[in-house]
Formats: C-alpha cells, sequence, structure tokens
C-alpha cells in the first residue's frame, strides 16, 4: 500500500461503500442508533471526523469497526447518505490489508476463519469455521477454563439437533471460483 | 405457478436446517416453484465484504451471473444473503468500471453479469407474489388466538431496498395474521440481536438478544417467529446462556415464519423441522392440536 502517496480520505473514499464520506455534516444520528456506539474506542460520527482528519493509525488499529453488528441502524436514519455501516467494512478492508493489529476483539480471527471457509469449500462449514476459529484464539481459551468449558453444551445442543453437521459441502465449481477471484486479483493490481 | 431462482444459503443446510426444511414444505403448497441455483457459492455475507470489499462483490457476483443464465428473480429466505447479493447487485450497477473488471474476470468460468435479475427476500415473495389473501384461503389449521411477536431483525428492512419501512414494519406481521394468529405488541421488532458477534464478541453483545426476548414476553407473546437464520440460532440456542448469563427463565420457543406458515397449512411437524429447534415448540404445538378448529 502507497502509503504516504494517497491520503487516508483518499483510501477510504476508493473502497467500496466508503464514496459517501464528504456528506457527512456530523449531526450525530449515527452514533445515536448504533447498539454498539458505548463499547467502540470510537463512535460511528467521530471516527468519521478522525478520518477526514487524517488520522490513519488511531482509527485502523481502533476496534470500532470490528463491533459494528452491521445491523444498518445508522444507515437507515443518516439524513445524507453516508452509509457509515458501509464505512466500518471499508475500514475493516483497510485495516486487514495493511497488517494492523487490533488489541482486544476478536472479530478478525472469526472474519478470517469465515472466509477462509468459502475459499476452499465454496460455501461456509460452520463447524469447520468454528474449529478454526476457536484453533486461533487458543491461549485465551487456555486462559479461560471455565469459560471454555461452559459454551461445550451450546455446542452439543446445535449437534444433537442437526444443526452442526460434520461434513462440510463443496461445491463442484470450487475450482472455478477461486479462478475468478485470483483473475479478479491480478486485474486489480494491474491498475 | 410462478417460477424462481432459490438460493437457500449455506446456513440453510446446517445452523437454520429448520428454515430450508420448511421452506421447501411450502413452496408446492402455495403454488410457487423454487428452483435451487445450481452449484450457488456462499454469498460472502458481512466477514467476506468487511475483510476484502472488492473481491467479496465477485464472488457474489458469481451467483448473480448464473441466476441471469434462467433470467427468474434470484430469492433467498437468509437475510444476510439477501442484503449481501442484493448489495452486490446495487454497487455493480453503481459502478460500470468495476463491473467491466469483474466481468472480465468472470469470463475465465465463461460467467458474464448483466445486472438483469432482481435480488429478493422470500418474505417479499410471499407478501407480495403469494400475497397473505392467498395464503389465508390455503390455511386448514387457523392459528386463532396465538399470540406472536414478529422479529424482522435488521437485514429484512435495512439499509432500504423499499421492501418495508425501516423501523416500524408490518409485512411479517400480515403473514402472521394472515394464518389467524394474532401479533403482540413488539417495539423490538426490528432491532438487532447482536447479529453474528454473539460468536466473537458474546460479552458485549448478549444484552441485545436478551431486550428482543424480554420485549416478546412482556407483551404477552407464546412464541416468536422470524425468517432470519442467524436471529432464530441468536434468540433460540442462546436463550439457555442469556439464563445462565442474565439469571433470567426465558423459555420462549422461536419459530421460523415458514414453519409457522406450515403448521397453519397443516404440514407435519418433522417436515417443517420442528425437531431442530432447540426450546421446544412443543407447547405452540400443543396450542394448535387444542385451539383449532378443525
Amino acid at each position: 500500500m502507497k502509503v504516504g502517496m494517497t491520503t487516508f480520505l483518499d483510501e477510504v473514499k476508493a473502497t467500496p461503500g466508503g464514496e459517501h464520506i464528504l456528506a457527512c455534516i456530523q449531526c450525530g444520528t449515527c452514533t445515536g442508533s448504533c447498539p454498539m456506539a458505548a463499547q467502540m474506542e470510537y463512535p460511528p460520527r467521530k471516527i468519521i471526523a478522525m478520518i477526514r482528519a487524517g488520522k490513519r493509525n488511531e482509527v485502523l488499529s481502533s476496534n470500532s469497526m470490528w463491533f459494528c453488528l452491521s445491523c444498518y441502524m445508522c444507515t437507515a436514519r443518516c439524513p445524507r447518505g453516508v452509509r457509515p455501516t458501509e464505512i466500518a467494512h471499508a475500514l475493516e478492508s483497510l485495516a486487514n490489508q495493511q497488517g494492523f493489529r487490533i488489541g482486544g476483539t476478536s472479530t478478525p480471527n472469526f472474519y478470517r476463519s469465515f472466509v477462509s471457509s468459502i475459499r476452499s469449500n465454496g460455501r461456509v462449514h460452520e463447524f469447520g469455521m468454528m474449529v478454526k476459529y476457536y484453533l486461533s484464539i487458543l491461549p485465551e481459551l487456555i486462559s479461560h477454563p471455565v469459560a471454555t468449558l461452559r459454551m461445550a453444551p451450546l455446542g452439543l445442543k446445535l449437534f444433537s439437533h442437526k444443526r452442526l453437521p460434520l461434513k462440510a459441502t463443496r461445491i463442484q465449481g470450487r475450482q472455478d471460483l477461486s479462478r475468478i477471484i485470483q483473475k479478479f486479483r491480478e486485474i486489480r493490481s494491474s491498475r | 405457478m410462478k417460477h424462481y431462482n432459490y438460493f437457500p444459503g449455506c446456513s440453510a443446510e446446517s445452523t437454520g436446517l429448520g428454515l430450508g426444511l420448511s421452506v421447501e414444505a411450502i413452496a408446492g403448497p402455495l403454488d410457487i416453484e423454487l428452483i435451487e441455483l445450481e452449484d450457488w457459492n456462499c454469498c460472502g455475507s458481512t466477514p467476506y465484504g468487511s475483510l476484502e470489499g472488492e473481491e467479496s462483490i465477485v464472488v457474489a457476483a458469481r451467483d448473480l451471473a448464473l441466476a441471469e443464465k434462467s433470467g427468474f428473480d434470484l430469492v433467498t429466505p437468509c437475510s444476510s444473503c439477501y442484503v449481501t447479493l442484493a448489495g452486490a447487485n446495487r454497487h455493480l450497477q453503481e459502478h460500470p468500471k468495476l463491473r467491466s473488471q469483474v466481468n472480465e474476470a468472470l469470463a475465465v468460468a465463461g460467467l458474464e453479469y448483466k445486472g438483469s435479475i432482481r435480488v429478493r427476500h422470500l418474505v417479499d415473495v410471499l407478501f407480495n407474489d403469494v400475497t397473505p389473501e392467498f395464503i389465508a384461503g390455503k390455511v386448514k389449521n387457523r392459528l386463532d388466538g396465538l399470540k406472536v411477536a414478529p422479529y424482522y431483525g435488521c437485514q429484512l428492512v435495512r439499509p432500504r431496498y423499499g421492501l418495508d419501512d425501516t423501523e416500524f414494519p408490518h409485512t411479517l406481521d400480515g403473514l402472521v395474521k394472515c394464518l389467524g394468529a394474532e401479533t403482540v405488541d413488539f417495539p423490538m421488532k426490528a432491532r438487532c440481536c447482536g447479529g453474528s458477534l454473539t460468536i466473537c464478541e458474546e460479552k458485549n453483545v448478549l444484552e441485545l438478544t436478551r431486550k428482543i426476548l424480554q420485549s416478546a414476553v412482556d407483551n404477552g407473546a407464546q412464541c416468536l417467529v422470524t425468517p432470519c437464520p442467524l436471529c432464530q440460532t441468536n434468540l433460540d440456542a442462546y436463550q439457555g446462556r442469556i439464563n445462565s448469563r442474565f439469571k433470567t427463565g426465558y423459555d420462549i420457543p422461536v419459530l421460523f415464519i415458514t414453519q409457522l406458515i406450515g403448521l397453519a397449512l397443516r404440514i407435519e411437524a418433522r417436515a417443517l423441522g420442528m425437531n431442530t429447534n432447540i426450546v421446544s415448540p412443543g407447547e405452540v404445538l400443543d396450542y394448535i392440536q387444542n385451539h383449532v378448529k378443525a
């Protein structure tokens, strides 16, 4: 990533969902509508102001966008059509692509396990995805053994109600899907 | 009989098995043919779009291109698939440059995205194509007196695809009432249940799930219904964890709307996947057994 050649604001604007950020009038409707605002380091209105002020490191290393539930309440209510939910997704993409380490949330680990399941099967295999996710946060699980064991009944209930099949469904066209993704990456990086 | 491209979504085969089974069971009796999209891939859902915004659009575009071969609307019962596929469809129509790059990539598999079909939620099809009036005419077990809290969740009505009001929606209410059942006042009907963050941020979102259950109980509901497999899992499978965390005693069944419709059509409970519900729907089944006029 050509840090320094393009501004942080330009990067956000060029990421799907970030296009409408300049329309923001800082009214705060998004923050007032967000069910997770209290847990975020910087709530939605503030993070939009920070992006426009060029605070790349503070924004991309924060937990804020990883706490977005994609409930789209802010997007439905925004009087300027800014789509803050999509800005959160844009920030997640930028933080992921630029290798920012995020403290205090395991949402990126969960998302990575989810995407990796799609890339290998063409579909999400929920059981396999959960195993991969739990392995990625193993040290934390081991340091909280009681809480970890208390998760077991939930998994067993889902399994005994046929809702967590052990076998993955794989699509015929998974090679096609990989080739499409590969080609798309080549096209994007060459332009 | 109307035809649709059917996109079940990954969870219809696992955590949302009751949804997948009940959709298939009610389609025939309601005179709609859902033709499963051949070799569909995961839409990408929120995680793919979050980690790789642009790449996620090409993943969804394969499904859209496959669906365009037959020209039928692409219908999904999953709210997350709906928002993802409809979002990609809109994004590609608004961004011609990205669209030509996506088409260049799809060409390696002999596919092309033309933007010629609509992505629709099954609730939209049931409400606007099948219609509550038609469903009412097919009901064999009128669910008179059953008190239901219709839970829309988020992605059925938001961001804004014109299906329903984004804060006080009514379509699901209409589908419940046409079965003879009553809908209760339910101010939390379109508030977030915590989504997939129950997996990775449970301690921060379980309170959101609890508030929805509390609102349904406070208003006298005997059960909740929802179309969304993720909402159903949070409200149903996590009820035990909510009870132990908040020292509450919730024991309220959470049905898929398609399961409730199936019960009113007098389809066998097993064929609707009622045995996959974790909080036992026994009381609802008993109520229907005892109160319904044959």
